[in-house]
């Protein structure tokens, strides 16, 4: 694999660094909750590992459109990195939802709107990542990716905006959500300045992991042809 | 919730909630890692097809 580039290696050290300083003021510096008690800490890297997976599905939509354009299999590769960045973050959101959600809802899982919707996107960018598998033709496999995932974002807007359309338990962190929300709760300046750090720090993270995953796959190309002209030769 | 008088004791979810998400994002690294490494394999086996 080709040398990582300076600038890379910046954002390798300073995603880190940040992650560990979000983590500090987490635990640190954002007062515990009044009514919900430490579990409220888990929210700050809820929320961001759920924005961080809507950037992935995004790009994967800005990706597709890219190559249907283009025709160019570069498109392809940073199409399939983001999706593959976007369901790890959007996996973790699910997941410590879930586990925020045992003590405040007295559940692991309700057929709530938003759990429903986002619990839909993983599993049809999951599908996407399978469906790829059994398509031999790279162009033909990049041309479905694309369309999928044009298709598969209009999960994303849904996601986001069904616990502001449908009624709904699972509280809104900006803006006005339904009344009847459970785990609702007003932030403080710390808490503010935790969760807009928090967000940021997974927006680095975010780039740091795509860029890597991207010359990952760039790698992988080169592999694949290189195996694919030793095979003619013999 | 609606009668306590101080914040609900959740720590153990909280531990639970942390432990999930660095887990999946070590488990995400490890695995960017793995392929990192069988495709440095497979190259090295492909150079030396070659000689």
């Amino acid at each position: 694999m080709p040398p990582k580039p300076v600038f890379l290696k910046v954002i390798d050290i300073s995603s880190f660094t940040l992650l560990l300083i979000a983590s500090a003021m987490v635990f640190l510096y954002a007062p515990m909750e009044a009514v919900m008690g430490n579990v409220q800490r888990v929210f700050y890297f809820h929320v961001a590992c759920g924005w961080a997976g809507f950037i992935g599905f995004t790009a994967a939509f800005v990706c597709a459109i890219g190559y249907l354009r283009t025709g160019d299999l570069k498109w392809d590769i940073a199409g399939l990195a983001a999706v593959e960045i976007g369901l790890v973050f959007a996996f973790i959101n699910i997941v410590s939802g879930s586990i925020w959600a045992r003590p405040i809802w007295n559940t692991w899982w309700t057929w709530d709107p938003r759990l429903v919707t986002a619990t839909i996107m993983e599993l049809i960018y999951l599908a996407y990542l399978m469906l790829r598998q059994g398509i031999g033709n790279p162009a033909r496999r990049a041309r479905f990716g694309a369309v999928y995932a044009i298709l598969g974002f209009i999960s994303v807007p849904l996601t986001f905006f069904s616990i502001r359309i449908w009624s709904t338990i699972h509280p809104v962190v900006i803006g006005s959500g339904d009344p009847e929300a459970k785990g609702a709760f007003d932030m403080t300046p710390r808490m503010l300045t935790t969760f807009l750090f928090s967000l940021f720090t997974f927006s680095v993270l975010f780039v740091d992991l795509y860029w890597n995953r991207i010359r990952l796959g760039i790698f992988g190309e080169r592999i694949e042809s290189l195996k694919m002209k030793a095979m003619e030769e013999a | 919730m609606l009668f306590q008088e101080g914040p609900a004791e959740t720590t153990g979810y909280m531990i639970l909630g942390f432990a999930a998400i660095f887990g999946s994002l070590l488990a995400y690294l490890f695995s960017l890692s793995n392929r990192r490494k069988n495709l440095e394999k497979d190259r090295e086996i492909l150079e030396d097809g070659k000689k």
